[in-house]
């Protein structure tokens, strides 16, 4: 079997005494998109957080592409990597957030071609012209100039995946991507999703959008006060959950 | 898009006839006037009292383009820029110790800001103007070795120097308060999305966060420097030949006292009105991306007016439809 692209071992996370992650297990395959669904505070934003150590995991063990994150195993203990080898990591798995978070003192493709120039040292004229068409892919090819205060909500986080795709990702991770978005503007970014998953993208995506987990997910993960309480195949889990934790969540938000 | 369009059916019992304008009679306020008339009346009063003083008016014309006080005006100008261009440079430096994770790098920072803060810049030119009383000799060498190279204090520290030293360091301790504020007002998100990405903490400050601090950081700044072109006064007791000590050193000889303070306050006033239209475009700058569209400058407004002049149809006539008759409300950016 091919190295999972994500693999986590009983990973905990605490602020300070509040304990938001309490042991969570999880693989996802090369190719896998897997939504994680759960009430607020449940801890799946944090472990998507975790995934590109944007926060530090205090107990277990967390791979990407079979590499520890954030550490070297070496003589039976563990090192922390220093920041350049964090951010090169880092630069290799794309994140969307749900404030959209895009630069607002550039346009939509400064926004877009700022990393791969500035971390990977891109030549200009290549960043663009992928810039350009990573725009165009995600229906901004219009919009190249525009600053993102003059974008619409569903355009900004466009752009912003459009932002991380410049990095040629292996993974995505998606962090409620189309929570802070009018209803009528979902569909559009859940589209450019869509389109990524069927392409082959390995995607986390923490969500609230049934139908794109049930559609588009290979599995569902239902996360509650820090564990995994079910986990399967999402026409499984929403169609017939087995745990009445999650039952009752289902029935909230279906 | 505010129009009235037919397309919705009207209710029943509603009407989309638009009734007549409101013409009501205005409410007066003769509080107003009498508020008005009065400040008037304390303004006359002493300009008045000034005019009919025996001030020489043509004393300060007399002197107001004196080659004396053009040339100190031009070391009041440089000095500014230079104490400006320390405070801000060792400022941007102090602010980011400051909010360092290194905890000796903050409490530096902080120790420096305190002391600097705390002491009067008058009592700080003083010192750094009568540093050679107590080190007479300053060298840098290797240590434990005898190489060092070695200079009079008093050769070195020029008035001039004495003046940037004392200025420029006191304004890096405000300039650093100023820039701390502005990185904090940055979205931590921002910080996050750059990480995120793969950026490194020195890349993170300078491409993201600095540029939309700089919003917040340009306005007290501009106060800054118009504060720092009068504080400029105070080298005059390191002896610097600007504005203050030269419109002195004339009276000291002539006794038009305040006639030489009035040539001296014209020449501030007008450097710092100078200085204000530049914080403006400076201004206008930074706010890109956060405004939708940026205010126009006074030389677009002109333009503006000009050219809506002619390209507006009459009054009365109808516009092409179709056509657009005024210019766009998104101005192309300026130069700047």
């Amino acid at each position: 079997m091919a190295t999972p692209m994500v693999r986590a071992e009983a990973v905990h996370k605490n602020f300070g005494r509040n304990e938001v992650l309490r042991g969570i297990d999880i693989e996802v395959a090369p190719r896998e998109v897997m939504c994680i669904i759960g009430p607020s505070g449940s801890g799946k934003s944090t472990f998507l957080r975790c995934i590109n150590h944007l926060e530090k995991i205090d107990a277990g063990r967390l791979w990407v592409d079979g590499e520890l994150v954030g550490y070297r195993e070496h003589g039976g203990r563990l090192h922390e990597l220093p920041d350049r080898e964090v951010c090169h990591k880092r630069s290799e798995i794309g994140m969307v957030f749900q404030g959209f978070n895009l630069f607002p003192h550039m346009t939509a493709l400064e926004n877009v071609i700022e990393a791969p120039i500035k971390v990977k040292k891109e030549a200009a004229a290549v960043a663009t012209e992928r810039g350009r068409a990573l725009l165009d892919r995600v229906g901004l090819g219009d919009r190249l100039d525009a600053h993102p205060r003059q974008l619409s909500g569903g355009q900004q986080q466009r752009v912003a995946i459009a932002r991380a795709l410049a990095m040629q990702p292996k993974l995505m991770l998606f962090d409620e991507p189309t929570s802070a978005l009018d209803p009528e503007l979902v569909g559009d970014v859940l589209n450019v999703m869509r389109d990524l998953a069927h392409e082959g993208m390995t995607m986390i995506v923490v969500t609230h959008e049934m139908g794109f987990a049930r559609e588009v997910g290979d599995s569902l993960v239902f996360m509650d006060s820090g564990v995994i309480v079910e986990a399967g195949n999402p026409r499984d889990v929403i169609g017939n959950p087995q745990e009445q934790r999650t039952k009752d969540f289902l029935s909230k938000v279906l | 898009m505010t129009e009235f369009s037919a397309d919705p059916p009207v209710p029943p019992g509603s009407t989309r006839v638009r009734p007549e304008a409101i013409r009501a009679v205005p409410l007066r306020h003769p509080w107003r006037w009498v508020s008005a008339v009065l400040v008037l009346i304390v303004l006359g009063a002493v300009v008045d009292t000034f005019a009919t003083s025996s001030l020489h008016w043509s004393v300060v014309g007399q002197y107001i383009f004196d080659a004396r006080i053009l040339q100190a005006a031009v070391v009041t100008l440089y000095l500014t820029a230079i104490a400006m261009v320390v405070g801000v440079g060792l400022g941007i430096l102090l602010a980011v110790m400051r909010l360092s994770p290194n905890r000796v790098m903050a409490w530096v920072s902080w120790l420096y800001i305190w002391f600097f803060r705390g002491t009067p810049v008058l009592v700080q030119i003083f010192f750094w103007w009568n540093i050679n009383t107590i080190l007479p000799y300053l060298s840098i060498g290797i240590p434990f070795t005898h190489v060092m190279v070695q200079a009079s204090t008093n050769t070195l520290i020029t008035p001039l120097l004495a003046a940037i030293l004392g200025l420029g360091l006191n304004e890096a301790a405000y300039m650093a308060e100023i820039v701390r504020a502005g990185i904090i007002s940055v979205d931590q998100g921002q910080t996050e999305a750059a990480h995120a990405l793969g950026m490194r903490r020195s890349l993170v400050m300078r491409r993201i966060v600095l540029p939309q601090a700089m919003r917040v950081i340009v306005p007290p700044t501009g106060n800054e420097t118009i504060s720092m072109l009068k504080t400029t006064s105070l080298a005059s007791i390191a002896t610097v030949h600007e504005l203050f000590f030269v419109q002195q050193d004339i009276s000291n000889f002539n006794y038009r006292i305040i006639e030489l303070v009035i040539v001296a306050s014209v020449w501030y006033l007008a450097m710092s009105s100078v200085l204000t239209v530049f914080q403006y475009y400076i201004e206008r700058h930074f706010a890109r991306g956060s405004v939708r569209g940026l205010p126009p400058t006074p030389i677009q407004r002109l333009r503006r007016m000009l050219f809506q002049f002619h390209a507006a149809p009459p009054f009365g006539s109808a516009a092409e439809p179709g056509v657009e008759p005024w210019l766009p409300p998104t101005m192309p950016h300026s130069g700047m």
